[in-house]
């Protein structure tokens, strides 16, 4: 459900979460891009960092700068004003995949779970369109909603300490990409050649929260003839 | 500005990192802040060698590292007493001096605190990444070549001669913080304290908490009595951004405060530390014993205004001595 108002909740002097709902669903998650956008355009002097999410967007800012009551309100008048029609578009991004063998290592064990063949978690994997719902967890590690219900998985029940970068793994109703090596407990599906992080870029992610991502099935070949 | 060696790292001890005050604004890319976890000792440690106060610092960690100066350079060392030597005289710390070519600058061991930082008068001259020097070590990126030194490294320094000429500055003695090892952190109920219990959250406030040897730079794990949440409610939440400071409640009910490497969680948080104690989690080590006391808003202002100022009177007695040089 999307609220009426905003939800405000103080984590100490330095940051104000702002909820706008209380639901994973595409509704919530498009408002919360909308307010995050206004906020970020109008570079309120004081605020520091933006983290949007499912449904909260997280402001940061310095005490010295600005009081609490003045960015409450500035939130608050920026959510009642602000107009979806002036807020850029998404974009779409495709990302190649090669699934499964020692690209996908967890692949058959999904397919297994759900007494399926691989190929078709491949293809419910590929056919749908999803939309980044958050970047966390490390760099540029989008958060991307929802996999068909045939293929909601619970997490592996051991993480993995080294999960290499590129991989492309699920758990529950999401799927994501690890953009730089790091532990992690979904299942690993397959890998994709494409970069999501790059520090020395700009912006230094691919992905940005809001947009949408399909995935199309390659070949190990065509993988290693694949340019970006 | 020219980029000059400065010094060498010939052992860079249990972990020694290259940090600023942390890198902000990319959180909406998954990037988190890293940056000197004791904010406080870094400032003061730039501001004794005359660098602007985000001017990056070694942070050194526990048995703390060796080093040798290949030019003379002004250096001061503050966060935790980690009984830093050069050659074999004690150096005292939050205080500048000249480190020597061919000094080494090396560490006994942690009397009090958890980490230090070497200042170097003109910096460490590595490239910034998004902003800021701050190594990131989950994501591989910033410092040092993205990762903590190892022996053998060479530091530059932009003109660090140029700093040779200042006159030793001393923080005031009785503001140096003490790290007691039994720990009160002042905090803020929420964002989310009205998911747990009554019960829960007295527990929190009324129990002392071990710090776990697991701890490390993304946060401190606590051994202690578990904190009840409210029945029939899941163990995680829909994730969302978070702070250092946060005091996060996983499944397990035993409370773990968040450092600057994650910007996002699904986890309950039941209070979060004020931005004037934050400095002092850099300074908490594994076996040090925690309590909570809870605070209003008005107080956290009220303690950040009082450490800022003493900042500035540091800042304010170095410039008078920079227009009075012979006092």
């Amino acid at each position: 459900m999307l609220y009426d108002k905003p939800v405000y909740r103080l984590m100490a002097d330095r940051a104000l979460l702002v909820e706008l709902g209380d639901e994973i669903s595409p509704s919530v998650n498009k408002r919360v891009r909308e307010l995050f956008v206004s906020l970020d355009q109008q570079g309120i002097t004081g605020v520091i960092d933006l983290i949007p999410s499912y449904r909260s967007v997280l402001v940061m800012y310095d005490p010295l700068q600005i009081s609490i009551s003045e960015l409450e309100n500035l939130i608050a008048k920026t959510h009642k004003s602000m107009d979806p029609a002036q807020i850029p578009g998404p974009k779409t991004i495709d990302i190649p995949v090669v699934y499964g063998d020692d690209y996908g290592p967890d692949l058959e064990w999904v397919a297994e779970y759900h007494n399926i063949a691989p190929q078709e978690v491949i293809r419910l994997h590929s056919e749908h369109t999803y939309q980044v719902y958050m970047i966390g967890f490390t760099s540029g590690f989008p958060y991307l909603g929802e996999v068909p219900g045939a293929l909601f998985t619970p997490r592996r029940e051991t993480p993995r300490t080294h999960v290499p970068k590129g991989s492309v793994a699920i758990a529950q109703k999401q799927t994501g990409i690890y953009p730089v090596q790091s532990p992690g407990g979904w299942h690993i599906i397959g890998w994709t050649p494409v970069t999501l992080f790059d520090p020395q870029a700009d912006p230094p992610s691919l992905l940005e929260m809001g947009d949408r991502v399909r995935f199309h099935a390659i070949t190990a070949e065509e993988m290693v003839k694949w340019q970006p | 500005m020219a980029a000059v060696e400065c010094i060498e790292i010939l052992s860079p001890g249990l972990q020694t990192t290259v940090q600023d005050l942390g890198r902000f604004g990319f959180g909406r890319y998954g990037v988190a802040p890293s940056g000197a976890l004791d904010a406080f000792a870094f400032r003061i440690g730039n501001l004794l060698v005359d660098n602007p106060e985000n001017q990056a610092c070694l942070e050194t960690t526990l048995l703390g590292l060796r080093v040798k100066a290949l030019t003379d350079v002004l250096i001061a060392v503050t966060g935790a007493n980690l009984q830093p030597r050069v050659d074999k005289r004690p150096l005292e710390m939050w205080c500048s001096h000249v480190l020597k070519q061919g000094e080494i600058l090396s560490f006994i061991g942690p009397l009090s605190g958890c980490r230090s930082y070497i200042a170097l008068g003109g910096g460490i001259d590595v490239p910034p990444v998004l902003g800021s020097k701050s190594t990131s070590l989950p994501s591989g990126f910033g410092g040092f070549e993205g990762k903590a030194l190892e022996a053998g490294a060479i530091l530059f320094s932009d003109s660090p001669h140029a700093k040779l000429v200042v006159s030793q500055r001393k923080f005031e003695p009785k503001w140096i913080p003490t790290y007691p090892g039994k720990w009160v952190l002042r905090v803020i109920w929420g964002p989310q304290d009205d998911e747990f219990t009554e019960q829960g959250r007295q527990t929190f406030l009324k129990s002392s908490y071990q710090v776990s040897s697991e701890s490390d730079r993304t946060g401190i794990r606590l051994d202690g009595p578990i904190i009840q949440r409210k029945a029939d409610i899941p163990d995680s939440i829909i994730s969302e951004g978070q702070i250092s400071g946060n005091i996060q409640v996983p499944g397990d009910g035993k409370p773990i405060i968040i450092l600057g490497e994650t910007v996002s969680g699904g986890y309950r948080k039941i209070a979060t530390v004020i931005s004037a104690d934050l400095p002092l989690l850099g300074q908490i080590r594994p076996g040090d014993e925690i309590s909570f006391a809870s605070v209003s808003l008005g107080e956290a202002y009220q303690v950040l205004r009082k450490m800022e100022s003493r900042i500035r009177v540091l800042k304010t007695s170095c410039r008078l001595m920079m227009k009075n040089p012979e006092k």
